[in-house]
């Protein structure tokens, strides 16, 4: 802050964070555990994002995975460009800037005492895993947990671990699928709509959440059509081009709608007339 | 706050007083066959009765290139924020309305600092305009005359000015012009006249409806085959967005220095009608089309920064993009009136 900014922050200065925790979830996947350095705790809401900065390379949007019960923040990293490759380089002790939380937020509020599914596609996993541990860890305040994994192939599975103890507890249900047969593979095979005709609660009064890569989207919503859900109860997490991620640049726009400001979550009755969205 | 007249033969050696004193001034002047802001180093540059620039004065207050952090390479940032004091002198009324725009855009939500800082620090000299350029049409825009966001406001009323103060910055500018006295009745009539007939004459291009109806046509009009027809001949150059005084859209990169020890983030004008503008990492492009990028800046100005900005169209008819576009596609006014043929709105 100086004076001749009238006391406001500068909105593009990232805080500087240490990673505690690192490993490899897959061949291309990265999960981190951050902690601030000044020592404050992250405020945020499952759906948020975070601007992952390093100094000389540039920035990029992740979504955030942890909940806020936890502390600290967790983040995956896929390895596609530049900066999410010196990322990939980095060890525990190495520090990252963040900026943020941004965005919009899973309904945590108004889902209380409802049903919830989640359909995740790929890294889709990633930020619907932020509201999946807060439902856990607010188990009472929901009504049945339902979560769907599709992964493209067996190799690419994310968070494997986890996901077994999820499989265990009685009081969720998750099933997962691969799109290709594999040899150390005894579960589903086939999209992750698939697995929608499958799941027993009540899908029409459910709240159900959806994050995925774009050609997903297509297909699921169609399917959850199919199953009379009213598109108010549907949610989705989108992603597009982000720079600033503090709705100035421009570069996130859907139509008249900022992915980084009115989104990643948006209520899906809330795009019919957003032709670009889907 | 006040309204004064000063001879024009006063308000030059008010212009060469401004350069010689510390603030940078920066005017409009010749170059070539057309017009430029650029720093005055002479008041015998300055050209008030200028048509258009090439460019809007919005790069004094988003600047192509602007530096926001510095940093060490892999460590820590450092804000900076670069705002020099100046003195802008001539911005005719639609840019005006421009700047008011961005004003706002960049101080809702959250707050830019970058932006704020270094327009807290423009005195603006605003002027109506004495000559319309060959494709303005800011009366069809409502932004023929412009009455506040100024300084200073110039009206060319002959052999003097009418110069209206609208602020302290404004009052304290007036202080340092000799001759000046309160203005005539007279004189206000003659202001008047000059802008009654701005709001007529800047219409080269007239626009078939009231603006503040834009966003409800542009509501009916997303499957219209006009966006394919002109984008067919579309380049992507972006000369629209470049000339533009309400796109504001901006990159944001890193640049490291030689010793690659040390480096800044800064951020630079970008355009929506570039083909990579919606790209993402994995190569996938959210607005691959041309016709679609070329849809998406009409309804960017006619519906989508008017929302954000209490319904205020954010297409001052300039003209700029009309005069620039490689391929003569870019007339908002001839897209929308199309739009407005084939369109049905209740």
């Amino acid at each position: 802050m100086c004076e001749c900014c009238n006391g406001k922050k500068d909105i593009y200065l990232p805080e500087m964070c240490t990673i505690t925790k690192r490993r490899m979830l897959n061949g291309t996947e990265l999960y981190m555990h951050l902690e601030k350095d000044s020592g404050e705790d992250y405020d945020y809401i499952p759906g948020q994002f975070v601007e992952v900065s390093v100094a000389g390379i540039g920035e990029a949007p992740i979504s955030i995975s942890s909940s806020p019960t936890q502390k600290g923040l967790e983040l995956v990293v896929r390895n596609v460009g530049s900066l999410t490759k010196s990322i990939h380089k980095m060890e525990v002790g190495d520090k990252l800037g963040i900026r943020g939380p941004y965005g919009s937020t899973y309904p945590i509020e108004s889902a209380k005492g409802k049903d919830l599914v989640f359909i995740c596609g790929g890294i889709g996993l990633v930020p619907q895993r932020s509201f999946i541990r807060y439902a856990m860890d607010h188990r009472q305040d929901y009504g049945n947990i339902t979560v769907l994994i599709g992964t493209k192939c067996h190799d690419m599975r994310l968070f494997r671990e986890e996901i077994a103890l999820w499989e265990e507890r009685k009081d969720m249900v998750v099933m997962e699928t691969i799109d290709e047969a594999h040899e150390c593979w005894n579960g589903n095979v086939g999209v992750v709509t698939t697995l929608i005709p499958k799941i027993e609660s009540d899908l029409p009064k459910s709240q159900v959440l959806v994050c995925g890569p774009p050609i997903m989207y297509k297909f699921v919503l169609m399917a959850l059509e199919e199953a009379n859900v009213p598109q108010e109860n549907i949610f989705v997490n989108l992603e597009r081009r982000m720079k600033c991620g503090v709705g100035k640049c421009g570069h996130c726009q859907i139509n008249e709608l900022y992915v980084c400001q009115d989104g990643p979550v948006f209520r899906y009755s809330d795009l019919a007339n957003v032709p670009e969205a889907i | 706050m006040s309204v004064s007249t000063v001879t024009k033969e006063q308000f030059k050696s008010f212009v060469t007083a401004l350069i010689g004193s510390d603030q940078r001034v920066v005017g409009v002047q010749a170059k070539d066959d057309k017009f430029v802001f650029g720093d005055l180093n002479n008041a015998d540059d300055l050209r008030l009765d200028y048509d258009v620039t090439i460019l809007p004065p919005k790069k004094y207050v988003l600047p192509q290139k602007e530096t926001l952090l510095n940093f060490q390479v892999g460590g820590d940032s450092q804000s900076v924020q670069e705002a020099d004091k100046m003195v802008l002198l001539g911005v005719h009324p639609y840019d005006m309305v421009a700047i008011n725009q961005m004003d706002k855009l960049f101080s809702q939500g959250e707050y830019d600092t970058h932006y704020m800082n270094r327009r807290r620090n423009v005195t603006i000299i605003a002027c109506d305009v004495v000559t319309p350029s060959e494709n303005v049409f800011a009366a069809s825009m409502n932004t023929a005359t412009c009455d506040k966001g100024f300084d200073i406001l110039l009206t060319d009323i002959g052999d003097s000015y009418v110069v209206e103060a609208a602020t302290d910055k404004g009052e304290d500018l007036l202080k340092m012009m000799d001759g000046v006295r309160k203005a005539a009745a007279a004189d206000l009539d003659k202001r008047k006249a000059v802008q009654e007939k701005n709001r007529t004459v800047l219409d080269k291009h007239k626009l078939e409806c009231k603006p503040s109806f834009l966003p409800k046509l542009l509501e009916k009009a997303y499957e219209h085959s006009v966006w394919e027809e002109k984008a067919r001949l579309c380049y992507s150059c972006g000369s629209c967005n470049q000339v533009c005084p309400t796109c504001y859209c901006f990159d944001v990169q890193d640049e490291v220095e030689w010793d690659l020890k040390s480096g800044c983030r800064y951020r630079a004008w970008d355009g929506c009608l570039l083909q990579n503008f919606a790209t993402v990492a994995g190569d996938h492009n959210f607005r691959k089309k041309r016709e679609d990028r070329f849809r998406h800046r009409l309804y960017r100005k006619g519906k989508y920064v008017p929302g954000k900005i209490d319904g205020e169209i954010a297409c001052v008819g300039c003209g700029r993009c009309i005069t620039a576009c490689t391929a003569k596609i870019a007339n908002p006014v001839e897209i929308y009136n199309t739009l407005m043929e084939t369109t049905e709105i209740s």
